[in-house]
C-alpha cells in the first residue's frame, strides 16, 4: 500500500514496525517495571551509567536489537539501507552519544515511552529533537551536504 | 532467568519494530526529517503505532500492584523542565538529523551494515563516555 502523494512512503510496514516497538517497551513496561530506553540501556550495558536496571538484562535487550533485525532481514529477504560516510557517521554518533545522555534519552525512551505516558519533559525533548532534526536536514541541503 | 529472557524478548521485539519500520534505513529517517524536500512521513505511522501501543500499557499500569516478573516499578519521576534537558534533546536531533540514526537503529543495524553501524555505535558509545567524564570531574 502506498499514500497518494508519498510514493516513497510505507505507511502498513511502518504502523507494523511501530505496534511491534510498542509491544517491546510494553513488555519492558509490564513485564519488568521499566522504561525501554535504548540509550540508557545502552549506557548501562556498557557501565557508563543509565538505566537502573541489572547490566546482564540491559545487554540482553541490546543484543536483541540486530537479532530482531536480524530475524527481519531473514524474513523478508533483505533490508534496504543507505548510510552516511565514516567520518559522518563518527561525528553523528558522538553527538548523539552527548545529547541522549545530557538529555536523559532519545526517540525510544522520551519519544516513545514518555510521549505515550503524557510525560511534559519527554515531550518537550521530543519536540526539541523533531525541530532540531529538522532543521539539521534543511540546512545541510540548503548548502548542499549530500552525506546518503 | 525470567528478567533475563524478558530483556531479551523485548529487545528483540524492539529491533524487528525497528527493521520492519524502515527506521534502519538511515534514508528513511532523512526522509522524514525532510519536511521542507521530498518528506517521507513513513516514521509517522512507526512512532504513531508505538505511541497508541505504549498508551494501552500505561493504562493497565495503575491496575498492577507491582510489575509481572519484578517486584517493583523503576519509572523516571523527574518533572523539571531543565536547559540540561533541552541542551541535551537538541544536540541528539543535530546529530540523529545528520546521519539519520538515533541509538536502537544504529545498535540493530549491526547486522545489516555492520561497518558503517559499529563507526555509529562506537562514537556514540564514546560521546556517552564524555559525558560521563565530564560529570565526574564535577562532582
Amino acid at each position: 500500500m502506498t499514500l497518494p502523494g508519498f510514493p516513497e512512503a510505507a505507511p502498513l510496514a511502518g504502523l507494523a514496525g511501530g505496534v511491534l516497538i510498542g509491544l517491546a517497551a510494553a513488555v519492558m513496561l509490564l513485564g519488568l517495571g521499566r522504561i525501554a530506553g535504548v540509550s540508557g540501556l545502552a549506557a548501562k550495558a556498557v557501565g557508563l551509567g543509565g538505566s537502573g536496571i541489572a547490566r546482564g538484562g540491559a545487554w540482553m535487550f541490546i543484543v536483541g536489537l540486530p537479532l530482531g533485525a536480524l530475524i527481519v532481514m531473514l524474513a523478508s529477504g533483505g533490508i534496504d539501507a543507505t548510510f552516511a560516510s565514516p567520518i559522518t557517521l563518527a561525528i553523528a554518533g558522538l553527538i548523539v552519544g552527548i545529547g541522549t545522555r545530557l538529555g536523559s534519552g532519545c526517540t525510544s525512551g522520551h519519544g516513545v515511552c514518555g510521549v505515550s505516558r503524557l510525560s511534559v519533559r519527554s515531550i518537550v525533548a521530543t519536540v526539541t529533537f523533531m525541530a532540531t532534526g529538522i532543521a539539521t536536514v534543511a540546512i545541510m541541503n540548503a548548502l548542499g551536504l549530500e552525506v546518503l | 532467568m525470567r528478567t533475563t529472557l524478558t530483556s531479551l524478548v523485548s529487545g528483540t521485539l524492539f529491533g524487528a519494530g525497528l527493521a520492519l519500520g524502515g527506521m534502519t534505513d538511515p534514508a528513511r529517517v532523512r526522509g522524514f526529517l525532510d519536511i521542507f524536500g521530498d518528506w517521507d512521513p513513513t516514521l509517522a505511522f512507526v512512532m504513531g503505532g508505538a505511541v497508541i501501543v505504549m498508551a494501552i500499557a500505561w493504562r493497565i499500569v495503575p491496575r498492577l500492584a507491582e510489575p509481572i516478573f519484578v517486584g517493583e516499578f523503576h519509572l523516571p519521576t523527574k518533572s523539571d523542565l531543565t536547559p540540561r534537558l533541552m541542551g541535551g534533546a537538541a544536540l541528539f536531533g543535530i546529530g540523529w538529523g545528520i546521519a539519520g540514526l538515533c541509538p536502537g537503529p544504529g545498535i540493530a543495524a549491526l547486522v545489516i551494515e555492520p561497518a558503517s553501524a559499529a563507526i555509529f555505535v562506537v562514537a556514540m558509545l564514546a560521546g556517552m563516555a564524555v559525558v560521563r567524564l565530564a560529570e565526574g570531574t564535577y562532582s
